[in-house]
């Protein structure tokens, strides 16, 4: 299997800001510190997933993880994604509180069964006698030369999944809030790490015990023309698209960073169509089926009479996934100008 | 207490088997005939258990309390049956022949220490780790006091945290992964837990089961991979499911010790269970047990077995029901005679009527709880 | 279990998918005894043959089904009667198949089609066209909030579709033009507001039902809307009234000989009125959300009585009148009132507006303000009453003024020293008071 840590391409680093006196993290940072912090917190606490310890990573978030917390709590398994999640599970059942990563999401199909009819399930199974406090981290979505299989963005499957939460951070802050959220938290989650945000997308952070609320996403603008919909990388695709568009037509958008794709904010979202009256959902996912296809399917249902134009969506086209060169790479890739230009046109629907 | 289900034997199907002449009997046409006593002539690595003599070193309050397990697995099993011939029970797995090794094995290990990760037919283990004739019955009429799932889940899904049953699911050898990070969990929180994963030959088909014995020898981690070989995975015979004749020879591939045991032979898993449970509560890790065994009726309520087995198959093996030949040898110990026997049989008689009245009279789930506990706080 | 109950025993489901099922041989004869789980008879599907445990205990009084023949699943097979008297009343199988039906069983709701009827035979319009008309959904309602036409409306939106932005500005250029147009409608034809929602009334026998006119729901609507909109304050004072009394008194008789109507009471509060008003504008006025517009004329509105309504004739420019004017016009007005003679200006246009309680004997009324007005009047019933003049106890003729106030527009200040004025007017009646 190809080793990715490679062939990352480096962004330049985009700052956003926040809570301006906290001190400034990159988002692999933000990760690897909470995970660091909350191990020493609870004993409890167990990595495990290919090259977690020796390496520290492909990516190198649990760098350094191994030497302080030894090998009993930091596992470099076998390759054998089942047995990953499954033996996950196995300790979750006998008071651990696992973190299992899987290298790449491209990679979790062979964990499914685990995923969707084990850990999703069984505490509604059990009738509350099973809880499965499970915390799944996977490095996931493209623009990184990763192709096919290392760039996927099939989040949809699990937010299609009752039991499970599903997170995608976008800021730093959230990455350390809601992975301490996921981890204290007595359900299986999805924690969803946009490989392409690692060391390009840097914030403050706030020190201390914090933990963001699963299942509330965050206004990083309000406006009141148009409401812009995203998640992931997208959030960050979206305000470069958002800052050029307002400059040229003086728009005022509201930008919706969902974070929480399981639950969703629902009241959030409908109030923000209903100020607005427009709304663009994107996610770099395959439309079918996507995130942005429920955001949209919600908001048109309950905001309908609020409406000034159809609920957009803007998403990668029915292409099984990320090609390698780089002029097909951007030509599948959702990115601030085909934002830009999905913008313009609601606009002046 | 024996019902036998009337299987009329169908003609077109009965030419299809052909004897093997590997039979030891040539009064046994059956595809599969019992095991013969030892296996040493076919096993590759799989070391092969002696068969049980005497009392195996246990009491005689041990042996009638095994006894009365086989007994109250086979009653309630039969009266399943009976509930869903009439209608009552819509779906029902049957365990009839594996009583034996379940029971040989469960008393084997620690209750209340170690962690059972059952499969579908382990009905006498389950009742063995502290599940009641009450809880199944709750369970088969999917009534609301059922412990393993509130009626949520089909019957034969076993599971109660109380007994250290780990609730189970219906994809074949999830479980075993399960048992994996149990045992690792054990064993960091130095409890001097075993965990036991049951599973079918066609269970450890499953990746998922070469995934768990691959992670569980490298980490010498206490568990035991109790494999239930009765030949037929549904009407799969075991040549098309499994490379090798014995299951346990796997073992070998994973660096542990594998076990080749008479599963009719009550006190003889016991031994090789005990004898696997102390090796992982020494740290030396795993062990596969594979018991040959046979399932009496059709994988469940839902199957027909007349259409890929030889009733004179089934006949053959019933008469190495383990139930009879237990009863035999405590019998031959001087540990059961005609009355205790009698008596032990009405007591379960009445605990099994017992346990079908509690449950059709007990009410079904209130619909409105349906969505309750899909999350911690919902 | 009741005694004597007569149970039948059915053909039970021996696999998902099974519908019908053969009796093979009874394996119990009429008149066995049968005990809870003894097998009956034996049963063949093309899944699974069985044989039948019996359910409960009892005699078997009855075989249904001849061995060979196929029966539907539910279908009765034979009859126990447990122990007890004999009993012909058939009960339920004690065992209720739970099986829950798969595929097309009996739990799928009936399906609905989607309507397409009238999409049959009927051209859909282009969505340009559509748009055009319709928009969108928040430009529908606003539309239909402020009574606006879409297709009035510029559109700079997709195909010429007007845009939210569009009709917010168009409202917002004809508000204006709006307040002034409501003005002018009768109050009947005023636009009806939001209902309220209703709870339901029961009609209960001997009740008697009257359907609702259109000048009781005209009156209903504009009712409900003034009270809905202005925040009614009232301020009540007394009037000594003697004076007035005794200067109508000496002139009613001549009054009524030269003009052929009465000289009344309201015509003199109706003068008071109306100079007062002269004084204090901010009464003689009409709210209009970001501006309070004070009327150069003073156009009093008099509400007048009905049979079952009322209708509210104004009087022009009513201070340029003397009482006597005022008294004439105050008869005519009646007259038509109950002939039913009003031409819409008669009706429109006013900007205050007395009411006349009194004539019925009201001590004290909270009138309702008529829209879009910022005060109304009421005169109550005058009256002898003993009250301290000079410290002393006389006899005096009291009226009671009833003033009710838009409390966006006015405060009790204002309204009081207006009522003042209308008071210390009419205390001052005397001798000297020319009628013309």
């Amino acid at each position: 299997m190809a080793q990715l840590q490679d062939q990352v391409t480096m962004a330049p680093a985009t700052a956003v800001a926040e809570r301006e006196d906290a001190p400034q993290k990159s988002f692999i940072d933000a990760i690897h510190d909470t995970l660091a912090d909350e191990m020493r917190a609870d004993d409890r606490i167990v990595l495990l997933g290919e090259d977690v310890g020796r390496r520290g990573g492909v990516f190198r978030v649990t760098a350094g993880l191994l030497d302080e917390f030894g090998p009993e709590r930091v596992i470099d398994t076998p390759l054998a994604e089942s047995c990953i999640i499954g033996s996950a599970i196995g300790m979750a059942l006998n008071g651990l509180r696992p973190i299992a990563e899987i290298q790449f999401l491209d990679f979790i199909h062979s964990a499914m069964d685990q995923i969707m009819s084990e850990a999703a399930k069984i505490r509604y199974r059990s009738n509350n006698d099973f809880a499965c406090p499970l915390v799944i981290r996977v490095p996931f979505g493209g623009g990184v030369h990763g192709a096919l299989y290392h760039s996927q963005s099939i989040e949809a499957m699990f937010v299609h999944t009752p039991g499970l939460r599903v997170l995608a951070p976008a800021f730093p802050a959230d990455a350390a809030g809601l992975l301490r959220a996921a981890i204290r938290g007595d359900d299986p989650v999805l924690f969803l790490e946009h490989k392409k945000m690692y060391r390009a997308i840097k914030g403050p952070v706030p020190t201390g015990d914090f933990e963001a609320p699963i299942g509330k996403a965050r206004v990083v603008q309000e406006g009141t023309d148009v409401t812009i919909i995203a998640y992931g990388m997208m959030v960050h695709e979206a305000l470069k698209a958002v800052s050029v568009v307002a400059e040229e037509t003086g728009v005022s958008v509201e930008l919706i960073d969902l974070r929480s794709l399981k639950p969703l904010d629902e009241d959030c979202l409908v109030q923000s169509a209903k100020k607005t009256g427009k709304v663009l959902v994107v996610t770099e996912a395959n439309e079918a089926c996507s995130v942005a296809s429920e955001v949209a399917a919600t908001v048109g249902e309950e905001a309908f009479a609020y409406l000034d134009a159809p609920v957009m969506r803007l998403a990668a086209p029915d292409v099984p996934a990320m090609p390698f060169s780089p002029p097909l790479e951007h030509a599948f890739l959702v990115d601030a100008e085909k934002i830009g230009a999905a913008l313009r046109r609601l606009i002046s629907y | 207490m024996t019902t036998e289900v009337t299987n009329a034997p169908d003609k077109a199907v009965q030419g299809a088997f052909n004897p093997q002449s590997t039979a030891v009997s040539d009064q046994l046409p059956g595809h599969y005939p019992p095991p013969s006593a030892t296996f040493e002539a076919t096993t590759i690595s799989a070391q092969v258990a002696p068969s049980s003599t005497g009392d195996a070193g246990l009491p005689p309050e041990t042996l009638i309390d095994m006894y009365r397990h086989l007994a109250l697995a086979r009653a309630l099993d039969e009266r399943m049956w009976q509930l869903n011939r009439s209608g009552t029970a819509a779906f029902i797995v049957s365990g009839q022949g594996h009583e034996g090794a379940q029971v040989g094995a469960g008393f084997a290990l620690e209750r209340g220490i170690d962690f059972l990760l059952p499969y579908y037919r382990d009905l006498a283990l389950s009742l063995v780790f502290g599940l009641s004739a009450t809880d199944v019955m709750m369970a088969a009429l999917a009534r609301a006091p059922d412990p393993t799932s509130g009626g949520r889940q089909m019957p034969a899904h076993y599971g109660s945290a109380r007994l250290n049953i780990i609730t189970s699911s219906s994809p074949v050898a999830t479980q075993i992964p399960h048992a994996v990070g149990i045992a690792y969990a054990a064993r960091m929180r130095k409890t001097g837990a075993v965990a036991i994963a049951c599973f079918g030959e066609g269970g450890s088909s499953k990746g998922d089961f070469h995934e768990s014995c691959n992670f569980a020898a490298i980490h010498k981690l206490p568990v035991i991979f109790f494999c239930e070989n009765n030949n037929y995975a549904i009407s799969v015979p075991v040549e098309e499911q499994v490379s090798i004749e014995h299951v346990a020879d796997r073992a070998a591939a994973y660096g542990f010790p594998g076990v080749v045991v008479d599963g009719t032979d009550v006190l003889a898993v016991y031994q090789v269970i005990k004898d696997a449970a102390e090796r992982a509560r020494k740290g030396e890790g795993p062990t596969l047990v594979e018991a040959k065994v046979y399932r009496f009726q059709p994988h469940t309520s839902d199957d027909d077995d007349r259409t890929y087995r030889d009733p004179d198959e089934v006949k053959a093996w019933r008469a190495r029901d383990p139930l009879a030949q237990f009863e035999a040898r405590l019998r031959d110990l001087g540990v059961l005679d005609d009355e205790q026997v009698a008596r032990i049989r009405s007591d379960i008689n009445r605990e099994v009527d017992h346990a079908t009245d509690a449950a059709e009279q007990a009410p079904y789930p209130d619909s409105s709880t349906f969505d309750r506990h899909v999350y911690a706080d919902r | 279990m009741p005694t004597g109950t007569l149970t039948t025993i059915a053909m039970p489901q021996l696999g998902e998918s099974v519908v019908e099922g053969m009796v093979g041989t009874w394996l119990k004869q009429v008149g066995d005894r049968i005990e809870k789980y003894d097998s009956l008879v034996e049963l063949e599907t093309d899944k699974a043959s069985a044989e039948l445990p019996a359910p409960v205990s009892g005699v078997l009084v009855e075989i249904m089904v001849e061995p060979g023949t196929t029966v539907a699943v539910g279908a009765g097979l034979c009859r126990i009667q447990e122990a007890g008297a004999v009993s012909d009343e058939p009960a339920m199988p004690e065992h209720a198949p739970v099986r829950p039906s798969n595929g097309n069983g009996a739990y799928a709701d009936p399906v609905r089609a989607p309507s397409m009827a009238r999409v049959h035979g009927e051209e859909i319009p282009d969505e340009a066209t559509v748009l055009r008309a319709r928009s969108s959904p928040v430009v529908r309602r606003i539309a239909e909030e402020h009574g606006i036409e879409i297709g009035s409306v510029e559109g700079t939106g997709t195909g010429g579709r007007v845009t939210k932005r569009d009709i917010l500005a168009y409202v917002a250029d004809h508000v204006e033009q709006s307040v002034n147009e409501t003005l002018r409608r009768e109050p009947a034809a005023l636009p009806s507001i939001e209902p309220v929602p209703r709870t339901a009334v029961t009609v209960y026998p001997g009740d008697d039902v009257i359907p609702v006119s259109a000048m009781r729901r005209s009156i209903a609507e504009h009712m409900v809307r003034s009270e809905r909109t202005a925040p009614h304050a009232t301020v009540v004072m007394e009037v000594d009234m003697t004076g007035a009394v005794a200067w109508r008194t000496s002139r009613k008789e001549e009054f009524r000989r030269r003009e052929g109507v009465d000289l009344t009471y309201l015509s003199l509060v109706m003068k008071s009125v109306t100079l007062a008003l002269r004084d204090h504008p901010r009464l003689n006025a009409v709210w209009d959300e970001e501006r309070i517009i004070h009327r150069k004329s003073i156009n009093i509105g008099v509400a007048v009585a009905l049979e079952d309504g009322l209708v509210v004739p104004v009087i022009r420019n009513a201070d340029r009148f003397s009482v006597a004017g005022l008294a004439i016009a105050l008869a005519e007005a009646a007259e038509k009132a109950r002939s039913g003679g009003f031409a819409p200006d008669d009706l429109a246009g006013g900007t205050f507006t007395l009411n006349n309680p009194g004539t019925f004997g009201s001590l004290v009324s909270t009138p309702i303000l008529v829209q879009p007005q910022v005060a109304i009047l009421s005169t109550e019933a005058i009256i002898k009453r003993p009250v301290v003049v000079d410290d002393m106890i006389g006899i005096r003729s009291m009226m009671n003024l009833s003033l009710s106030i838009d409390h966006r527009a006015l405060d009790g200040l204002a309204a009081a020293r207006f009522l003042q004025q209308v008071r210390a007017w009419l205390e001052d009646v005397s001798d000297n008071l020319p009628l013309y």
